[in-house]
């Protein structure tokens, strides 16, 4: 059985997450058929909101997250195509609005920086583990490996 | 250890010290770069919030150098920022063009009546569609537009008499030099 305390937490947090599906609904816009609804939804849910810094478009009341909401509804009942939308927001509000932003000079790092400190970590950790294994391979004179096996021999007979 | 790998927690510290550094140098994150810099002023047919009879175009506006400004009466910043478009009108070297944005015709023509209009005229953008062409996201916000009809610098926030004088002015004064070049260039 959950305790007091956390059973209300525990509520709290499945409102809460209930809540947020309720977002993209607020403007209560018509479609004319489920497909494009479901292109709408993806496309407000993908793009940022410009004025919000970490918001979505759908997650945002701001009165431009609004106007661009609204901008997306024209465009996807006109049928516009999804990567048209994407460009129509990228030519005004740049790399910002895209979540997943294209690849360019300005986004390389961010793209391949994680693959990068992949490769280093790995190349360290191959040089950790081959520095060790050479450790291991100390030169022993004879007499001290004879007295390695006297010592190991001794050790298992016990 | 190996002696170079005593090197590495420093070399760790060293890049996440440059990574920070570079993070923290950046530019305040509510300043958006404009996608819009070097491009056409977009194509637009609004009315003149003094006379919403006549519609205004982008054509009307070519021909000059223009400060392209984004307000409100909503805005707050707006009001901060007014007396030095009131004085960079009177000087009268460059027009002032108003985009009175996501507001209410009647409330914008008491504000330029309360306040003194510094603009050569303002469209009004009640829906913001305008605002989303220039890719603006608040107001206030001001282009420098050369004759051409081309965005050649975006500010956003007010335009206070040091924003005026340090940022805008050069601009406006190199994209005027350009011009009178060119002209005497093809003359």
């Amino acid at each position: 059985m959950l305790n007091r305390p956390f059973k209300s937490v525990a509520i709290i947090c499945l409102l809460w997450s209930v809540s947020g599906a309720g977002f993209g609904a607020i403007d209560a816009y018509e479609f004319s058929d489920p497909q494009t609804q479901e292109r709408y939804r993806i496309l407000v849910d993908e793009l940022r909101c410009p004025q919000c810094l970490n918001t979505n478009l759908a997650g945002s009341d701001s009165m431009i997250a609004k106007d661009l909401r609204r901008e997306i509804h024209r465009l996807v009942q006109a049928g516009t195509s999804d990567a048209e939308v994407r460009q129509f927001m990228y030519e005004r509000y740049g790399d910002f609005i895209l979540y997943r932003p294209r690849v360019n000079k300005n986004t390389l790092l961010l793209w391949f920086g994680p693959l990068l400190l992949l490769a280093l970590g790995l190349w360290l950790l191959h040089r950790f583990i081959f520095s060790k294994s050479k450790e291991s391979g100390v030169d022993l004179s004879v007499e001290d490996q004879h007295r390695l096996h006297e010592l190991l021999d001794d050790t298992e007979n016990r | 250890m190996s002696k170079p790998s005593l090197f590495v927690p420093l070399g760790v510290f060293a890049l996440l010290a440059m990574l920070l550094a570079a993070g923290f140098g950046l530019d305040d994150p509510h300043h958006l770069p404009s996608a819009l810099i070097g491009k056409p002023m977009p194509e637009f047919e609004l009315v003149d919030v003094l006379n919403p009879d006549r519609v205004i175009r982008k054509e009307d506006l070519l021909g000059h150098v223009s400060l392209i400004n984004v307000w409100a009466t909503w805005c707050p910043n707006c009001v901060v920022e007014h007396p030095q478009f009131l004085e960079i009108s009177r000087q009268g070297s460059i027009r002032v063009i108003g985009v009175n944005y996501h507001d209410d015709i009647e409330k914008a023509q008491q504000w330029l009546q309360k306040y003194e209009n510094p603009y050569w005229v303002s469209v009004a953008d009640t829906e913001g569609t305008l605002g989303i062409d220039l890719g603006v996201y608040g107001a206030p916000e001001t282009f420098v537009m050369d004759a051409k009809g081309y965005i050649r610098y975006r500010h956003v926030g007010p335009v206070t008499r040091n924003v005026w004088l340090d940022t805008l002015l050069p601009v406006v004064d190199a994209v005027k030099r350009e011009q009178v070049e060119q002209t005497a260039a093809r003359g």
